[in-house]
């Protein structure tokens, strides 16, 4: 089966005054239609960078500067922009963060939806409207003709970021990359919003890449795992295996330091250090300062270990038991 | 709402009250009127006549209280100088301003916004830098200064168009306009645009800096994620958000170039209420003042009011607030 999303070193700069920081660096994964990738990192990681760059919406001063982006088995990185523009939100779609400010504020919730419609499909207002309409209905808002006449300012955190992802499904996308959509929610509309995610992925087949810095949110959520740390996957696998036996220091850290798995009082691990710059990034493995297993080795580039989609980008892993 | 226009016209009164009180005082401090007027030869019986006439001997206050008793039915009072009723008088040149207020203002909203929306557009573009550099100068340069380099050039020496004054009137819709006439253009299309270069320069600054700001915010990346071209995104999504500042900008511009096209009309010799203002200051005409002042506070109030209601029709969450109240 061809993937729905096939990501393969893609590599993201910025021009910066302390020269060229590289946000994105040899980035590849793959998505199956149907399944939810969680790509989980710092902020600062590169993990919305990639978001973006899958898109093709890198503004100056970054450009993308390698890689191949294949939705359905086309290379977007070969298209012209405007063949670019002809496949975002009508295959491959994406939903971001704060859902206060996704909405155009001035303009009715049809209005915009329909607007998306009409870019991509030749139909009339009114049939726009009806396809608003239906796709309210699928991510679960109550009386969506009338959420259809409301300005954005009118509906609830939860309820935008139900209209911005119903908006994302509109065209059917093979791809909808979600940039952390629920880090800005209540906690109780995070976990409904993140069952109709599953129940979509499910239903219409739609390949999730889902951005985060939440492990937990990620663990009940994704199918696979990607673990970027300054700029790079370090850790890749099944969200069972990259949970239940992470093998990258780093991701070690980070599900130690997850609350839930401890009990009351006790002191929570953390990870040493913050995340580097990426303009002065530690040469080898970017986290060998922060990381409690590193050797002199490590300053030089980690090898690739694992096999198959199970892969780990580093010197010293932790037994794969 | 009736109790929203209730309130503004409440305001909008006591405005013209302590307006009129400010003139009333400013002018009775300035000078005597009557040393203005009057042939320094004549009679002091003469002069006793006329001041009496004026009510000049009264004490300031009942001067005042007879003023708003006139005003009460409808008398404005009579111009001291050209000895004929005030109303009469402003209007008759109330509408040689407004040709040149309208035209500068087209001129300045057409080739303001779209500027402006294309230097905020390619903010580091050589066509966006030339723009926002002609808008510095635009509103640093002195508006007296460009009106007689306007003059030398294309009156004096290209001799394309008349130097000052305004063209034959002719008639649109039952209108008597001088827009309706060749030599009528002629006449206003150089005052118009060194009067439209202030407001030009102002709209690029405001149009790009919405446009900036705009471009980076989530929902224009929303709008480009779903595949919008840049050219919907800019004129159905960013337009709309920027133009609210805009309204604002372009109502207080509109009011105080209807009140003060002073320099324009006096550089242009133009017969606008701008220079019948100057005309009288210099003459102490103070019932023109007077209800030119009134004239100007009811326009600012008018066109405040206009603004407010674009507003609301612009910006949903401004509606809403107002119907809840």
């Amino acid at each position: 089966m061809i993937p729905a999303l096939e990501v393969r070193g893609l590599t993201t700069r910025f021009a910066t005054r302390a020269g060229p920081v590289t946000a994105v660096d040899g980035v590849s994964f793959s998505v199956a239609p149907g399944r939810i990738l969680g790509l989980v990192g710092e902020s600062g990681s590169g993990k919305s960078v990639t978001g973006f760059s899958v898109l093709g919406l890198i503004d100056a001063p970054g450009e993308i500067v390698a890689g191949h982006v294949l939705v359905e088995g086309e290379d977007m990185r070969t298209m012209s922009p405007e063949a670019q523009r002809r496949m975002r939100g009508r295959k491959v779609a994406m939903v971001f963060q704060d859902p206060m400010m996704t909405l155009n504020p001035v303009l009715r919730v049809g209005d915009q939806m329909a607007m998306a419609v009409r870019v991509h499909d030749r139909v009339s207002k009114a049939a726009a409207w009806d396809r608003a309409r239906a796709a309210l209905e699928i991510v679960g808002i109550p009386a969506p003709a009338e959420r259809l006449r409301a300005y954005p300012h009118q509906l609830s955190g939860g309820m935008r970021q139900r209209v911005a992802i119903a908006t994302a499904l509109l065209h059917r996308p093979s791809v909808i990359i979600a940039d952390e959509p629920t880090t800005a929610l209540d906690v109780s509309i995070q976990g409904q919003i993140l069952s109709e995610v599953r129940r979509l992925a499910d239903e219409t087949g739609t390949a999730i890449v889902w951005v985060t810095h939440d492990l937990a949110v990620v663990s009940s959520l994704a199918d696979d795992i990607c673990v970027m740390y300054a700029g790079r996957i370090v850790e890749s696998g099944t969200a069972e295996e990259v949970i239940a036996r992470p093998r990258h220091p780093y991701t070690w850290g980070l599900i130690q330091s997850v609350p839930g798995l401890h009990s009351p009082g006790e002191k929570l691990p953390q990870i040493p250090g913050s995340t580097p710059q990426l303009s002065r990034l530690p040469s080898g493995c970017a986290f060998r300062t922060r990381c409690p297993r590193a050797t002199a080795l490590c300053e030089t580039v980690p090898p690739d270990l694992g096999e198959g989609a199970r892969r780990v980008l580093c010197h010293h892993p932790l037994e794969a038991s | 709402m009736a109790g929203y226009l209730l309130q503004r016209l409440v305001q909008a009164v006591i405005v013209v009250f302590a307006m009129s009180v400010i003139v009333f005082v400013g002018v009775y401090a300035i000078g005597n009127p009557i040393d203005v007027l009057i042939d320094p030869g004549a009679t002091a019986e003469i002069r006793e006549n006329l001041i009496r006439q004026y009510g000049l001997d009264q004490p300031l206050w009942r001067q005042y209280l007879v003023f708003l008793g006139n005003v009460a039915q409808g008398d404005m009072g009579t111009s001291m100088v050209y000895n004929i009723p005030v109303v009469d008088l402003v209007f008759s040149r109330l509408p040689a301003t407004l040709e040149l207020v309208l035209v500068s203002v087209c001129i300045a909203t057409l080739i303001g916004i779209p500027a402006g929306l294309y230097a905020g557009y390619r903010p580091d573009s050589v066509g966006a830098k030339a723009i926002m550099a002609l808008s510095v100068l635009g509103f640093s340069v002195p508006t007296f200064w460009i009106g007689m380099l306007l003059i030398m050039g294309f009156a004096v020496q290209l001799g394309w168009l008349p130097s000052g004054g305004r063209g034959d009137e002719g008639s649109i819709l039952g209108l008597r306009t001088s827009l309706a006439t060749a030599d009528g253009w002629s006449h206003v299309i150089m005052p118009a645009i060194n009067l439209s270069l202030f407001k030009m320069g102002l709209l690029i600054r405001l149009t790009r800096a919405g446009m900036v700001e705009a471009m980076s915010t989530d929902y224009v990346r929303f709008a480009r994620a779903q595949g919008l071209p840049d050219r919907q995104i800019v004129f159905r999504h960013v337009l709309r958000n920027i133009s609210i500042p805009i309204v604002t900008v372009f109502g207080l511009e509109l009011g105080s170039t209807l009140a003060f096209a002073v320099v324009t009309e006096s550089v242009f010799n133009w017969p606008g209420v701008g220079k019948l203002i100057i005309d009288s200051i210099l003459q102490l005409d103070r019932p023109v003042m007077v209800s030119y002042l009134v004239l100007v506070v009811v326009l600012f109030v008018l066109i405040n009011l206009t603004v407010d209601l674009v507003y609301a029709r612009l910006d949903p969450r401004v509606r809403l607030r107002g119907e809840d109240a």
